[in-house]
This record gives structure tokens, sequence and C-alpha cells, in this order.
């Protein structure tokens, strides 16, 4: 089973996962930018965090034999911050990089005022650049905040088949599809989906412009997710070439419309003698 | 070889990038253009589909053409043309294709420091392959050192190239070395490395200090260590007193 996971925060996962995550049949991730956990308090701090999300971060998964790619933006939390706000300067500069997939995530927190600007100028960027979009739902009244978010995608200059809307549940997976949009679904432990309520979606509403996440971050999550929702379409009855479709084939033409998407693993330089991650080979037994 | 005129005594700091004073012009004429950068000009036209092959044209047009100061907007064009070298010739062209650019452009420092600062890792190792075409002072120097503070090998493979070989100075030269060895880079990307290495006592003490260290712990030492050590002129080690019974392989002898 090849597993292209379109939606997960590896900065804050540790090399086992990556490890797991191959053993799994994860070969491909988009890692979006998003926040912290800790606010930032300058666009300084962006740009680091972007830098290492196209240098430092492809590096690590190529190691596990993992093709990594990025989607850049100011987050939806973090446009309500003054301090934060002018990142979207900065922006411009980095959407033309190789690695950058899409615009994203971009989107609603507490729909605010401040939101709104960010997410319009955004996806104006997403439309200059030539690049797609992906579009975080909110998860409080999450029902109105996809209606301003499709509001706000018609009136905007990117086509809805350049947008993915994610975490995405029963509750909104409707009008989305309606809007003509990709759907993006986030598997959890607890919370957002999880695997048998995502098998029931798809037997509802199709594989087609669907995609599945793990959403994987700082918090309680699982990176792989992502392989659960195929064996449980699996046990469910469906083929493998239906699951092919959801969790390879779906995110491959979504993300392959920035025209970036490179799935050949590029290999470092050098690994004959182990290497920076892999903190040396190990000791051998005798 | 094309060069610039700035000779200064201390490399500048980690701020000169901030810096819009242009030191250095364009390649001045096409007949500045060294034959390692016309060769490979010619190799890649006759890889390059005639699509990618047109895109590079232009581009390199446009970066000869262009004005080395800080752009009004976020990038000048040629800066995104260096940008999408990967998606526009493809992957495996981009180090040769942003190579012919920067030559093109012929950055000043400030201009270099700031194209490295603002880059992917593949820009970054794109600038480091660049240096010696570029820049013919310790100017870029810290952009060197900076590349090997990471621990990303495709950087550090490109910062011990001919620039590190003739400006890095020896403390960070051996650094760079045993770097190399801890990360697994092969010596053979250290320019340089049998003409630095000559009879440098003080590198030898490291390696065999690192090799004591491998074999205190019971792993291998590389291999490459002893290619070092035995370019320093040291003698090669002997089977060392403190490796365990169970060393894990012959290398160490």
């Amino acid at each position: 089973m090849r597993i292209f996971d379109p939606h997960i925060h590896m900065t804050s996962r540790t090399t086992d996962d990556y490890e797991a995550m191959y053993a799994a049949g994860v070969r491909a991730v988009v890692e979006p930018s998003f926040w912290l956990g800790q606010p930032r308090t300058s666009p300084a701090s962006f740009i680091d965090y972007f830098d290492s999300l196209l240098g430092w971060e492809p590096f690590r998964a190529a190691q596990y034999g993992i093709a990594h790619h990025c989607t850049l933006a100011l987050n939806p939390k973090e446009a309500n911050d003054p301090r934060c706000s002018p990142v979207l300067d900065v922006l411009p500069r980095y959407l033309v990089k190789d690695n950058v997939v899409a615009v994203g995530e971009i989107g609603y927190d507490s729909m605010t005022p401040a939101e709104d600007t960010a997410l319009a100028a955004q996806l104006q960027l997403a439309a200059d650049h030539g690049l797609p979009a992906l579009v975080h739902t909110p998860h409080r009244d999450k029902l109105a905040g996809l209606r301003r978010t499709l509001d706000l995608v018609r009136e905007s200059a990117l086509p809805p088949e350049r947008v993915l809307i994610d975490h995405l549940n029963e509750t909104t997976v409707r009008e989305a599809k309606d809007a003509g949009c990709w759907l993006g679904f986030s598997v959890y432990p607890d919370t957002k989906m999880d695997e048998e309520r995502m098998v029931a979606v798809l037997e509802q509403y199709g594989p087609e412009k669907v995609l599945v996440n793990s959403a994987a971050d700082w918090g309680r999550s699982d990176p792989l997710k992502t392989r659960k929702v195929g064996d449980a379409l699996v046990k469910a009855g469906f083929g493998e070439d239906y699951v092919d479709q959801v969790l390879w084939r779906n995110p491959v033409a979504f993300y392959g419309l920035s025209g970036r998407l490179t799935l050949d693993v590029p290999q470092p330089d050098a690994t004959h003698e182990g290497n920076s991650i892999l903190r040396g080979t190990p000791k051998t037994e005798a | 070889m094309t060069h610039h005129p700035t000779h200064s005594a201390h490399p500048h700091g980690n701020d000169a990038g901030l810096t819009t004073t242009p030191v250095r012009g364009r390649a001045e004429s096409p007949g500045a253009v060294p034959p390692a950068i016309a060769t490979l000009h010619a190799r890649l036209d006759a890889a390059l589909s005639g699509d990618a092959r047109a895109w590079l044209d232009q581009a390199l047009a446009e970066a000869a053409g262009h004005q080395d100061e800080a752009p009004e907007g976020p990038l000048s064009l040629w800066e995104v043309r260096f940008a999408e070298a990967g998606r526009r010739c493809g992957p495996e062209y981009a180090d040769a294709v942003r190579l012919l650019l920067l030559q093109a452009a012929g950055p000043g420092p400030a201009t270099l420091s700031r194209i490295y600062a603002q880059g992917t890792a593949a820009e970054r190792r794109a600038v480091l392959h660049a240096l010696p075409h570029l820049v013919t002072g310790p100017a870029a120097l810290p952009l060197v050192e900076d590349a090997l503070r990471t621990n990303d090998t495709r950087l550090v493979a490109a910062a011990v190239g001919p620039y590190a070989a003739e400006h890095l100075d020896a403390h960070n030269w051996r650094h760079a070395v045993l770097k190399c060895l801890f990360t697994g880079v092969s010596v053979d990307t250290v320019a340089g490395l049998a003409e630095r290495a000559r009879a440098d006592t003080e590198l030898a003490r490291m390696l065999a200090d690192y090799a004591n260290e491998r074999t205190a712990a019971g792993r291998p030492v590389p291999e490459d260590l002893h290619r070092v050590l035995c370019l320093t002129g040291r003698p090669a080690l002997s089977t060392t007193p403190s490796a365990p019974s169970t060393a894990p392989t012959g290398e160490e002898s």
C-alpha cells in the first residue's frame, strides 16, 4: 500500500515516526506551516520556520525514504496577531521555491476581520504564484466557518478546483463537495474523524477528490492514521485501486496542480558511513 | 576565471548580507566565462529539452542584464529564475542551472549572502558550489562556516569544496574534515585534502583521538579516517589497546 500523507507536521515528530511511517507504506508527505503551540512574536520566527521546512525537514525525511514538500502561509490563528501579520510581505519570496506545493494552511480560526483579510490576501497570492491552496476549517463553529470560507473562495481569483478544504466531517463535506473543492479529512485518535467514520463518508460520497491525512503534530495524534484508514477500507471490502486512489493518486493530483511535486526521494550526497540523523553507525555486535 | 576586486583582510560578518553596496560587477563579457562554466553550459544544452533550454537562455539573459542591487520588490527577476530552476529544467539539473545563473549574474558579496540566506537547502548548495567561480577573496567564508554548522550532509559536502580549501583557516578546516567523518560525508568530497592534510600534526592528533574514542565505544573507525591519517604522514594506527576484544571490524588495524 503506497501512501501520501497530504497533511502532517513532521517538525513536531521524531525519527521513530519517520521509520514507522515508511514501514507502513508512507512514501510522500506534505507539511503545511501552522501554529507552533507557542505563539510567535515576529516574522523572523516564521522565516526560520519556513527555512526549516525548505531545508532541514526534507533532509530528515529523505533519510527515511520519504519525499517531503511543504505549504507555506500565515496560519489563521496568528493572522490575528499584528506582530505576526507582516509575514505576509515575506511570503512572495518563499512561494517561488521549488518545494512549495500550495499556499496553506490558511482559513479561519475565530472568524475575525483580520482572518478575512489574511485569507483573501493569501488566496490571491496562491493565484498569483500558480499554486493551489490548502484551507483549514475551524474547530469551533465549523459549518458557519465552512460557509464563510466558501464565500471567500468564490470571491477570490482562485478557482475552487484548486482549493483543498481540510478537516471536513459529516456536517461539512456536502457543501464543500458541491462547491467543487477538493475534500480533506483529518483522522485523529479522539477528535476530528476516525477510521470507521472515514469509511462511511467514502461510501456515501465516493473517492473523487477525497484526501485523507493524519494531521499529526505536537498534540495527541497518530502519524499512521493514513495506513489505518487504508486497512479499514480493505476490511470494508474496497479494492486496491480504490485505496490507491484515496491514499496516493488524489494527493498527487491535487498537489501536482502546483507543477512542483517531485516524488523521487533525493538521496543525500553522502550516506556511506551513517549520517547526521542516524548519529553514526550503531555499535556492531560481535 | 572572473574575479572581483575585494580583498578584505577580514571576512565580513554575518550581517554583511544586509549591506547593498555592490562590490563586484557581473561578468564583463561572454569571453570572461571560465572554461569549466562553458563546458557545463554546453553539457546542459545537450541534456535539456527544447522548452527547458529556451527557459535557460532567457533566464541567463535576465541574470546577465540585472543590476546588482537589492530588489525593490521581494525578488529580482533572475532570483525568481534561480528559485524555480528545478521545476523548469528538472531537479537533476538544478545545481548546474543555478551555477550558470550565478555566474551570469555575478552577484557581489552582499547579494550572494542574501541569496544564500534566503535560499532553500538546494539553493544554498548551489551558492556554495559557485563560490570558487565567483569570489576570489575570503569574503564569502561566513557562508561556508554557516553550512559547516548544519548537520545537512548536502550542505556540509558542498561547503568543503575548492573555496574552503583555499580560504578556510586551519582550525575550521580540521573541524570540517572531522565533521565529514562524523556525518558520513565522503572525504573524497574535501577539495585539496592531500595538500592541506600533509604534515598536519594537529589534524593527525584529532584523528587519532577520534579513532580512540570510537574504539573505546566498541564502534568501528570510519575507513576514511585511516585514509586522511595516512595523508597527514602519521603512521597508521596500531590496534588500540583499549579496543574491546569484540571490536566490530578489523578496520583499526
